[in-house]
């Protein structure tokens, strides 16, 4: 995986072999620190949206809209225009983006809260519409940024600040499985589940992420990631064991795979 | 000899350790003699038998884009790519 | 241009077209849901950008979203689905792009009726939305003001990057009138689009267009920003009309189609002998506070009719400052009051006149 440039000052030649870089954060990125707790795969899916803008050069030509939720600020460390979003509405912004700037990659990140809580009516009707917009949608099963209460995605019996006796599905229900939900439009072409637990799994989100936004550069549909994601701090638990916990749990309750891949996207690109 | 070696930017790295439980080699720690601006012990390489390849495996699961790669590659192989 | 019979929703439509409206988001309502009709039928063969959203919330954001790119941009609703925009108004205010709003007030408040009222005077004046902000609010009387009004919207919105509302009734959306409009804008190229708007960061750093200060002090800072600017708005563009004032020993004040029918009633009380005169004000905010209180130093009473329960009566004792009794008479619920009615109130209110100060 390569990201970023080999100018001629990184090579330096000793006993046949040259110094190449091999990777560095990419120009998509501010060049700051994020507020992102440590650990917060945040980060990782924030890495790998540059790194495939960066790729496929179209860093002065995307336009994203940040969400409400600890991603709020995504502004600050996305180097491209953005919008920032009421909570929820993302989606019709970035339909307004993306209907007047039709040549412009347009991407939403949302959260749990954001793209499944109360903006549950704008997703369905974006993905409904087969907007040609790519959303990005970060389920780490609870709300972060506002300290940790249930999200639509919160497991049964998972314990939160507003499920302190952990989600009780008599009174709360059952989680929300957006991809599954999604996958049901005619509008949608590209609606696929990973997960950011592992080193394997990163990479195949990058590429489901590069994939995604193909999608959208080609004009077949709507496109939506699912990052099954880690929240360290809002579950109570080390950054390795979040990824565990991930692993361990998310997976099963939210399944990885592909919902729908319209049939003009290449078997190529799918797993 | 080794070939490859990383650099971790201490103002970007927030200690979260992900990047020494994905170390093939188990090649980085937790550096205990210094903190970052932030405060937090940075992620260092630690090499002595210059085993690191490069194979970039921390970057990919550094959240802060932190880690810089890189490798030494045959002459040839360079020129190439 | 040659004069047409056009109803006001799709007069209003049009001469959104004709200003240069890129886009246009709304969805169904009564009473103005001809306009969204108009647009879905104009705007693709202009290709323009139309889009019916699922609800008024989704249109306000795309709205949002559009505007964010540097577009000529608008929506148009009615009461309860302009009080459903009201989250997405505030955030439009809070990061300065320029908007177009038309309102065709309905009964309510809840849901209400289709019938046409005033009831939205303090939700749009006011600002509506949380914060601090008011958009420059325009009420036309007739389909040819409402044209030219929604025409001056776009670019006062533009020139101040703030929100434009053209606030008109179910009567003015509905009726149908002799009116001009005006010859077809040409559209704005790409590269003519704002410094600030989100184009794509070609050759310069990127654009954020948002309104979010999580710093109180520099919250502070761009509230002041939105008090100066405020400050411009109130000194360049107050609109209002006055009719029979000179020697006018009682006056009406009066917007929009209450403005237009206390006309009827002053001007039948004037054939009648008696001194009344008529402020009607075009811009409500900025409102014309320095004329209203000029009237009041001449007068010895002031009746406000609207149709609703006394909106633009406090803006109007505002003015006044206590100089002479204000009197008030409106009707609700979507009743349109007649001239006669309003006549009575002159004849009444005239009669106590002596009784004024």
């Amino acid at each position: 995986m390569h990201s970023g440039q080999m100018g001629d000052e990184l090579m330096t030649e000793r006993d046949g072999m040259v110094e190449t870089l091999i990777y560095t954060k990419p120009v998509s990125l501010t060049t700051g620190a994020t507020h992102y707790c440590p650990g917060c795969t945040h980060g990782i899916a924030h890495r790998l949206i540059a790194e495939v803008i960066d790729d496929m050069g179209r860093r002065e030509s995307t336009l994203g809209v940040a969400p409400v939720g600890c991603a709020v600020f995504a502004y600050d460390y996305f180097n491209m225009d953005f919008a920032e979003a009421a909570h929820g509405r993302a989606p019709a912004m970035a339909t307004g983006l993306k209907r007047v700037s039709p040549d412009k990659l347009v991407f939403t990140y949302q959260g749990d809260g954001d793209l499944a809580s109360i903006g549950a009516a704008e997703i369905l009707h974006a993905a409904g519409r087969g907007e040609n917009i790519t959303v990005i949608f970060i389920n780490n099963a609870i709300y972060g940024m506002t300290g940790g209460q249930m999200a639509p995605t919160t497991l049964p019996g998972q314990k939160t600040t507003s499920t302190p006796s952990g989600r009780d599905i008599e009174v709360h229900g059952f989680p929300l499985k957006m991809s599954e939900v999604l996958s049901q439009m005619d509008g949608a072409a590209y609606i696929v589940r990973r997960s950011l637990h592992d080193v394997a799994h990163i990479r195949k989100a990058k590429k489901a992420i590069r994939t995604a936004f193909e999608v959208q550069e080609q004009g077949i549909g709507f496109s939506m990631v699912e990052l099954l994601s880690s929240c360290p701090t809002n579950w109570g638990i080390s950054a390795e064991d979040a990824l565990t916990w991930v692993e361990e749990h998310m997976v099963p309750a939210f399944p990885l795979g592909d919902y729908k891949v319209h049939e003009s996207i290449s078997a190529r690109k799918k797993g | 000899m080794a070939t490859g070696y990383i650099v971790v930017n201490e103002d970007l790295c927030k200690g979260c350790e992900l990047c020494t439980t994905v170390c093939p080699k188990d090649l980085i720690s937790m550096a205990q003699d210094r903190f970052t601006p932030k405060g937090y012990h940075p992620a260092e390489l630690v090499d002595p038998d210059r085993e690191c390849t490069g194979c970039g495996i921390c970057a990919v699961i550094c959240p802060d884009a932190a880690i810089t790669v890189y490798r030494f590659v045959p002459a040839e192989k360079a020129a190439v790519s | 241009m040659p004069k047409e019979l056009l109803k006001g929703n799709i007069a209003f439509a049009e001469a959104a077209i004709r200003a240069g409206c890129e886009a246009y988001f709304g969805y169904p309502i009564t009473p103005q849901t001809e306009a969204l009709e108009h647009m879905s039928k104009r705007m693709p063969e202009l290709g323009r950008v139309f889009l019916q959203a699922e609800s008024e919330v989704a249109a306000i954001n795309m709205v949002y979203g559009a505007a964010c790119a540097g577009v000529r941009v608008m929506t148009s609703s009615s009461s309860p689905g302009v009080s459903l925009m009201m989250e997405g108004l505030s955030y439009i205010a809070g990061s300065e792009v320029p908007v177009v709003l038309v309102n065709v007030m309905r009964g309510g408040p809840g849901l209400g009726n289709i019938a046409p009222s005033q009831g939205d005077y303090n939700q749009m004046v006011k600002g509506g939305g949380h914060g601090d902000y008011k958009p420059i609010v325009l009420a036309p009387a007739t389909i040819q003001e409402l044209i030219d009004l929604t025409v001056i919207a776009f670019d006062l919105a533009e020139k101040y990057r703030t929100i434009a509302v053209v606030l008109a009734d179910g009567s003015i959306g509905q009726m149908m009138e002799p009116a001009e409009l005006p010859p077809m804008r040409e559209l704005r190229q790409v590269a003519e689009r704002p410094h600030w708007a989100l184009t794509g960061a070609v050759d310069r750093e990127p654009n954020v267009v948002s309104s979010i200060y999580i710093d109180p002090v520099e919250e502070e800072v761009f509230n002041l920003k939105l008090v100066e600017k405020q400050k411009q708005i109130e000194a360049e563009e107050i609109r209002f009309r006055e009719m029979w004032i000179d020697d006018a020993e009682i006056a009406l004040v009066a917007f929009g189609t209450a403005g237009r029918i206390a006309q009827s009633a002053v001007k039948d009380a004037r054939e009648n002998g008696m001194k009344v005169g008529l402020l009607r004000p075009i811009s409500l905010y900025p409102y014309p506070y320095a004329a209203v209180q000029q009237v009041a130093d001449k007068v010895n009473r002031i009746l406000v009719v609207e149709m609703n329960g006394g909106q633009m009566l406090d803006d109007v004792r505002l003015a006044v400052e206590g100089r002479v009794q204000v009197d008030f008479y409106g009707r609700m619920g979507g009743i349109v009051p007649l001239p006669d009615e309003v006549y009575e109130q002159i004849e009444k209110t005239y009669a106590q006149r002596a009784n004024g100060r």
